[in-house]
């Protein structure tokens, strides 16, 4: 076993101190260390997605960065979006559309699809299918997930 | 489309109940579960399909700072010995009915003499992390004398060659067969035969949460409580109880949220049982979550069977005669059985009228991971070999391959219709209600039509592009026996409380139930609690695999409420000095009929129910407001869909995009309509998945080729077309809701409708397309073999 690492950062606005293996990944700092276990671990290996979130504001796969890394970052996680009890549109939109059926993949979509519309806040069906193939979803076929992040893109337009 | 009732929550898309804790992170699935002082386990895990096991050196893991137990398959057999196979036995009915042989060698916690696939258990480690864990599981040194890999399903019924299973002398570990008519003379007289082998690939249901337990002991009681990722937790209870010689009511199991199942969860694992057993006798929690490594070589797979199908038909595609030989590949072990074999013979013929079948199976022993049930469950691979061999008729005869299909399907007129075989259940198959031909029309209108079609597809030939219609019809048993249990319950504050024997896995059944319940009792779903999963919440209960659990549990609702409600009216007369037949249900109440205002709550209702001084019960009525009801399906009511594609095949490429996709379907009446299309379309998906990108692969010494996501590849949500639904809606007669299950369905037609889409793009090339993946790779080689 290693020495442990100081690791500060800051998670969905909070800060926190830890210490952990260097070795330690991100995802499983985030659920270990911090209680965090809206981040959920799909593949330990960067392929289906589920457990991005926001690192400085980009979206990244939790499971394969070290804890470490993580050092004086921002992170936003599932836990994150809601606000005062109020969905985030694109928890509305998932709700209303039933863009999910498991929930186990959704903190991943949610995330990915948050990245998406801020880079893009106007796609076509086309260009949210793409964007949205980087997680994998087993249960819903994908229909209204898509529905969902067209219907929320719309939404957050509308605010703006 | 349902006809929504105003009146109804039954038909009604409701929002589900469950989104809330999902989509804020607060969701509670078994990985997320903490308990003071627990530890984690690994598993070692065999690199090799077949060795005798020499030995097994846990030494240098035993010393490792953190480690806390590592016991081997032989330390194991030792400090727990195993009990006799609690698997559920066949009905004595079927057993009687249907000629067969099963040798179902019971798979030990951990290997002990020789590992039988790559992945098996070897040994495990609990350690005060998973990382120490898996550190320790590096240490170990396990001593093999490797044997030759069983791979072949063909190859292992010939003599001469390795044995998975040695006392059997044999790889074919069951065999059955089932036949009506006269095959052989029908056979030999029919105008016109075809004879073809059809292979449905190895592939399975790769929930995004693999599988994981906690064992929790508590040593006051000398109690356990099991955490577990499954879609049976009675049967896991069983199963526990009988190993850790400990009565039920000391052994609880809850599965929490599950990220999906799809058949996968269906039974019960060694590791389920070990990882209580290891939290017993350390006396502290342990915990085991399966990475997808893991999950990829252990947890089960599915389909991977050959079919050999011979089919004779008159000059107009009539079929006359249906032979079908078939060897289902079952990897090392074999937990469910024969029934999802079974399964592939009984639904081989679907929607058509065929008077003279047989159908024989060998289930066949193989060094690869234990195949069990997938969404679907032997129904895709059967109906692979059935409709391409229509569209293989259609050919031989130049006909349209719809045309076929309308000359052999039974009428709706024909209804019910018996065909003749029995279910797995014992009983004979009746197709209770449906209108196939109208699903098929249905199907072909939403996709444009076939003469439109065909024009297009001639245009298209003319300019070097390839477009081809295929389509796919099944019929699907589903709410199977033996029973689903339910336990109704109105609190002192008037809400209803339902626990049931099924489970979730994100179907939305806390939503759909809620609205049964609430059309049963006249409240509102908010009204309504509903517990699943748990067996601390009612003694009895099957699970939530076979398409069941809309089918069974709303059934056990129902009864169970009409028994309380005889008890709640008979109180409530007591309370509004009216007799009973003139009191209804209105508004979360208990009311005389045509006197507004003149009511009880149901709140008011269950505190005169209570027990003690000043109740308000009639003489001779019980305490309580609370009734059981277990109920037990007659049979399995049949659900039936048409699958329309039209495709576009790059022959350069070898990609195939689906253009469109219809999905005419019907089961029965809907509770909630939104959730179902968010079945049928999850399951297509999963079934397009199956067809053109997933598969398990084995080199000749059986290593697992495809051991991570980057080589099985799950579709994306760029692979998946958007699907159009079309719903008819047959009442079963055999529930009082006329429900029918949906789990399975979608995942069944779409390798057949694929296959026959892309076998008729490439019709120009004579080729066809009979076995399963359909991969860029073939069709090129098949476009360009001229």
């Amino acid at each position: 076993m290693s020495d442990l690492v100081d690791i500060k950062l800051t998670v969905n606005g909070t800060s926190y101190e830890g210490r952990a293996e260097p070795r330690k990944l991100l995802v499983d700092f985030l659920r270990e260390d911090l209680g965090l276990t809206g981040t959920h671990s799909g593949c330990e290996h960067g392929i289906c997605g589920v457990c991005t979130v926001l690192f400085n504001g980009e979206a990244a796969r939790s499971c394969i960065m070290m804890a470490v890394q993580a050092h004086g970052a921002e992170i936003t996680t599932i836990e994150g979006l809601a606000k005062d009890g109020n969905f985030h549109p694109l928890q509305g939109a998932f709700h209303r559309e039933h863009g999910l059926q498991c929930g186990f993949c959704t903190p991943g979509m949610l995330i990915v699809a948050l990245d998406f519309l801020r880079i893009n806040p106007s796609p076509t069906e086309e260009e949210v299918r793409e964007a949205m193939s980087a997680v994998i979803c087993r249960c819903t076929g994908y229909r209204n997930i898509v529905r969902a992040v067209v219907a929320a893109a719309e939404m957050m337009r509308a605010k703006r | 489309m349902t006809t929504a009732r105003p009146d109804r929550f039954v038909g009604q898309s409701i929002l589900r109940r469950e989104d809330r804790r999902l989509l804020t992170g607060q969701g509670q699935y078994v990985a997320d579960l903490v308990f003071p002082r627990m530890l984690h386990a690994a598993f070692v895990r065999s690199p090799v399909a077949h060795a005798r096991i020499r030995g097994v050196d846990l030494s240098r893991a035993k010393t490792m700072p953190g480690v806390v137990i590592a016991l081997s398959g032989p330390d194991l057999m030792r400090l727990l010995p195993p009990v006799p196979d609690t698997q559920l036995s066949l009905p004595e009915k079927w057993c009687t009915t249907v000629p067969h042989k099963l040798h179902n060698p019971q798979q030990p916690l951990l290997a002990t003499d020789k590992v039988r696939h790559v992945g098996e258990a070897i040994a495990v480690i609990v350690a005060e992390s998973r990382y120490i864990a898996e550190d320790a599981a590096e240490l170990v040194s396990v001593d093999f004398e490797t044997l030759p890999a069983v791979v072949d399903a063909q190859e292992a019924v010939k003599p001469g060659g390795s044995i998975v299973h040695e006392q059997l002398r044999t790889n074919i570990i069951g065999e059955f067969a089932i036949a009506k008519g006269d095959v052989d003379a029908v056979l030999a007289r029919a105008p016109h035969k075809l004879k073809r082998r059809f292979y449905h690939h190895r592939y399975s249901g790769v929930p995004m949460e693999c599988r994981g337990v906690v064992g929790v002991y508590d040593q006051r009681t000398d109690s356990v409580t099991i955490w577990s990722s499954t879609q049976v937790v009675h049967w896991l209870r069983r199963e526990a109880s009988a190993i850790l010689d400990l009565p039920e009511g000391r052994v609880r199991v809850v599965a929490p949220d599950v990220g999906g199942g799809f058949g996968v969860k269906g039974h019960v694992y060694p590791e389920d049982l070990l990882v209580p057993f290891l939290a017993r006798r350390i006396v502290r929690p342990v915990r085991w979550i399966e990475d997808r490594h893991e999950h990829l070589m252990c947890s089960t797979h599915s389909r991977d069977q050959t079919h050999e199908l011979e089919i004779g038909f008159d000059n107009e595609g009539r079929i006359l005669a249906v032979r079908d030989q078939f060897v289902a590949d079952c990897g090392a072990w074999n937990p469910i059985g024969i029934g999802v074999v079974y399964n592939s013979a009984v639904h081989l013929t679907g929607p058509y009228k065929v008077d003279n079948l047989a159908v024989s199976a060998r289930l066949v022993s193989t060094n690869k991971v234990p195949s069990a049930p997938y969404r679907g469950a032997g129904r895709p691979e059967a109906n692979f070999a059935m409709e391409r061999a229509i569209d293989l008729v259609a050919g031989a005869l130049a006909l349209e391959p719809a045309e076929v299909r309308r000359r052999n399907m039974i009428p709706a007129s024909a209804m019910p219709y018996a065909i003749g075989l029995p279910y797995r259940d014992g009983e004979p198959i009746i197709y209770d209600s449906g209108d196939f031909p109208a699903g098929l029309e249905k199907a072909l209108a939403a996709v444009g039509g076939v003469e439109p079609f065909r024009e297009r597809q001639r245009a298209a030939w003319a300019k070097g592009r390839y477009l081809g219609l295929g389509i796919g019809c099944y019929t699907e048993g589903t709410g199977v026996g033996p029973f689903e249990g339910a336990l109704v319950r109105i609190e002192p504050n008037g809400k209803i409380h339902v626990a049931g024997g099924a489970c979730a896995q994100g179907q939305g059944m806390e939503t759909v139930f809620a609205q049964i319940v609430a059309d049963a009792w006249g409240v509102r779903p908010e009204d309504v609690t509903i517990t699943l999963a748990d067996t601390a919440a009612i003694s009895m209960g099957f699970g939530t695999i076979a398409s069941r659990s809309t089918v069974t549990l709303s059934a056990a609702i129902h009864y169970a409420s009409e028994k309380l409600r005889k008890k709640v009216m008979s109180i409530a007369g007591q309370l509004l000095q009216r007799a009973v037949v003139d009191l209804e249900l209105r508004d979360g109440g208990v009311a005389v009929v045509g006197v507004p205002g003149r009511r009880v709550s149901l709140a008011q209702v269950a505190r005169a129910a209570r027990p003690g001084w000043d109740h308000g019960r009639p003489v001779g009525v019980d305490p309580g407001l609370e009734e059981t009801h277990y109920f037990e399906p007659q049979t399995v009511t049949w659900t039936n869909a048409t699958h329309a594609a039209i495709v576009e095949v790059d022959i350069e490429t070898g990609r195939v995009k689906i253009q469109k996709y219809a999905i005419a379907h019907d089961c029965g009446v809907v509770v909630n309509p939104m959730l179902l299309e968010g079945q049928i379309v999850g399951g297509a998906a999963q079934g397009l998945g199956g067809i053109l990108l997933e598969g398990y692969t084995y080199d000749a010494e059986g290593q697992l080729l495809t051991g991570s996501l980057m080589d099985y590849l799950l579709p994306t949500a760029s692979d998946i077309p958007d699907i159009t639904l079309i719903h008819l809606e047959s009442p079963s007669p055999l529930n009082p809701l006329g429900v029918k299950g949906v789990g399975e369905g979608g995942a069944i037609a779409p390798p057949a409708t694929v296959a026959n889409a892309i076998s008729d793009a490439l019709a120009p090339f004579k080729v066809e397309f009979n076995q399963t993946p359909i991969t860029p790779e073939q069709i090129v080689r098949a476009a360009n073999q001229f």
